[in-house]
């Protein structure tokens, strides 16, 4: 796995955001470079909402911010509506980056406590000059009838005064303000209860709908994207594994990552548990990563070429493509 | 079956500039010798306040709590806290959902891991080392030595974890409380974790009480499930009993909300929608009616009361799923 390759790449003018060859390291002594993403393709059609996969330190939060460069990649380019960000001068960059918004993983830390939510949402507006004080009241206030809060009720409070679900809904109305086209959500559900995070699930499947958006959409838990994706790219100490439409890749994973990843997430069934192949261990450095596939140490089906040679991500059914070299048939 | 810990009538409230807070409320809860029980409900629901209040590890002139603890023949209620203390670490032990905070950040983990043993073992320094070498491998942490010697700081969120738990065994208690012990982790820390209290559990002979939100890590993990709702305990059942045959809408409708591999892709979640009843001011009637898609009438005047089915199966609800309207 973890394998580079650009098989996947569907290069349709449909693309609202190509990313080639991203490659992200950051130094943290005189010789020591984590690796955090090497090397990575993909690409977002319009519309689609896709799923990126992995283990906490695969890189995942740092694809993202490279996208929105926050920093700017080592290498690579990023390609939003046919332009290319890592080119921009500052300036361009920061009105191209209006057509793409983040909402982030901690819904409280992440926004501002001293402002109040008309404050917080009347920012971006404020800054882009969308409209007068008259226009723009109203534009806060349908925006947050459409994340489900009472304008009147919650206009003049301040984000410690809301539930975390609360939070994420009001992250949700700022990030929408300015009309993005792209939305990139890191983590959105994770720090919340089961029974908020479904609500939030479907309130992003919602505005997608409402807003035409196209999404991004983090996660370490597979069963979380499952209800909202509609491409799940599973990523690995900052490589690819697997990409796939989602009834595939649940159905027949071809990666041993994959499969380790779903049997991880616990089925609130007593007579459905599944006990094999557990993932043992955590995921090596990556200031060090394994040679060739960088799964092959935690991996049950690796061989010697693992070790000597690096996978290249190809098509093993419509749509489905792994960076293995001996996928699960 | 005798129970280890039982939990009689017990409500738990704080003193709060907005009043009363009745955090817990009436709960019963039996915790048979050799099992493990999880309590399973949303934040807020009083989960960990309930466990924390049966160790007796609430102090301070704004809580009180009435209502009897009985842990292995001791009524905790009646002792003093020193007395209680005394049980803490070979009786009862608890690790926590946080393992960063709930570490020193300034210690070594070796001394960290080695106080308790010293404390209640009265074992030497050198002892109390080796053997806290021993519990870090016992917890199947690679290259204990270097561990030991480590910060917190130093480890993933996933050792810390096993850190923690490590220092809970090591007096080997009879009970473990563990309160939402993979929340702050990742899926597959997550699968390890219980995966390594299941062992322990089984290795040595110990009881445990899992405290989480999420009906997916109770099923394969516990012998019994408590499902709480604002404050109260709102159905009891053995854990294959409660998924089979599930008696409380709230129950339902927790576990519908659970996004799950098993189920086709694009498979809606159901929400319940609203919130938990404000715990200042509780209202008269179900606390759940306003977010029953059952309720009724009579579910927003009157309090429902535990009912018992034949086979033990506890429940607190007027119109329970599978009686007739």
């Amino acid at each position: 796995m973890a394998g580079s390759g650009t098989a996947h790449m569907r290069n349709t003018v449909d693309s609202v955001l190509t990313v080639r060859d991203l490659t992200v390291e950051f130094r943290v002594a005189k010789d020591k470079i984590v690796k955090a993403v090497s090397g990575l393709s993909f690409d977002v059609v319009r519309g689609e909402t896709l799923a990126i996969v992995g283990e906490s330190g695969c890189g995942k939060t740092t694809l993202a911010r490279a996208v929105l460069q926050l920093p700017p990649p080592n290498a690579g380019e990023v390609v939003l509506n046919g332009t290319d960000l890592t080119l921009l001068p500052k300036e361009n960059l920061r009105s191209a980056r209006t057509s793409m918004q983040m909402i982030f993983q901690d819904p409280i830390s992440s926004l501002d406590p001293r402002m109040t939510v008309h404050q917080l949402i009347d920012e971006p507006l404020e800054i882009w000059d969308r409209g007068n004080r008259a226009e723009r009241d109203e534009r806060i206030n349908k925006l947050l009838q459409s994340v489900g809060l009472e304008p009147e009720l919650v206009l003049n409070r301040r984000s410690y005064e809301f539930s975390g679900g609360q939070c994420q809904r009001i992250s949700i109305a700022r990030a929408l303000a300015l009309d993005p086209r792209m939305l990139i959500c890191d983590e959105p559900v994770s720090a919340l209860d089961v029974s908020i995070q479904a609500q939030i699930l479907n309130l992003l499947l919602h505005m997608k709908e409402t807003f035409g958006l196209t999404m991004v959409f983090i996660s370490h838990d597979l069963a979380v994207v499952k209800a909202i994706s509609t491409r799940v790219m599973v990523m690995y100490l900052g490589k690819i594994c697997e990409v796939a439409p989602p009834d595939v890749l649940y159905a027949k994973p071809a990666h041993h990552y994959t499969r380790a990843l779903l049997n991880s997430v616990p089925i609130p069934d007593p007579t459905k548990q599944i006990r094999t192949e557990l993932l043992q261990g955590e995921p090596p450095s990556p200031m060090n990563p394994p040679s060739g596939c960088r799964f092959r140490t935690r991996c049950v089906g690796a061989s010697a070429l693992c070790a000597e040679q690096e996978p290249q991500l190809r098509e093993v059914s419509p749509g489905q493509f792994v960076a293995c070299h001996h996928p699960i048939v | 079956m005798s129970s280890l810990l039982s939990v009689k009538n017990m409500t738990v409230n704080f003193d709060t500039p907005r009043g009363s807070l009745e955090a817990v409320r009436n709960v019963d809860i039996e915790i048979p010798a050799g099992t493990s029980v999880g309590i399973v409900g949303e934040s807020g629901s009083g989960k960990t306040v309930m466990c924390r209040a049966a160790m007796g590890l609430l102090q301070g002139s704004t809580v009180s709590r009435t209502g009897t603890v009985v842990f292995d023949g001791h009524e905790l209620t009646a002792m003093t806290k020193e007395q209680v203390r005394e049980l803490f670490g070979s009786g009862m032990a608890m690790i926590f959902q946080d393992p960063l905070t709930a570490l020193n950040p300034v210690r070594r983990i070796g001394v960290q891991l080695s106080e308790g043993l010293r404390i209640r073992l009265g074992m030497s320094k050198s002892d109390a080392m080796a053997r806290s070498k021993e519990l870090l491998e016992l917890v199947r942490i690679p290259n204990a030595a270097a561990v030991l010697k480590s910060f917190p700081y130093q480890l993933s969120g996933g050792m810390r974890q096993r850190v923690m738990i490590a220092i809970a065994i090591a007096c080997n208690p009879k009970l473990l409380f563990a309160d939402e012990p993979t929340t702050a982790l990742d899926v597959t820390v997550q699968a390890q974790i219980l995966q390594l209290l299941r062992e322990l559990r089984e290795d040595l002979k110990m009881s445990m009480v899992l405290v989480t939100h999420d009906l997916g890590v109770v099923a394969g993990n516990t012998d019994y499930v408590a499902v709480m709702y604002a404050g109260e305990v709102v159905e009891y059942a053995p854990t294959a009993k409660l998924f089979a045959d599930m008696r409380m809408p709230y129950t339902e409708a927790l576990l519908n909300s659970i996004p799950r591999v098993d189920h086709k892709p694009g498979t809606a979640l159901t929400v319940i929608a609203g919130r938990l009843p404000d715990p200042t001011n509780r209202p008269s009637g179900c606390g759940f009616a306003p977010r029953c898609k059952y309720v009724q009438e009579k579910c927003h005047k009157e309090h429902p009361n535990l009912k018992t089915d034949p086979d033990g199966h506890v429940y607190r609800c007027w119109f329970p799923i599978g009686e007739a309207l």
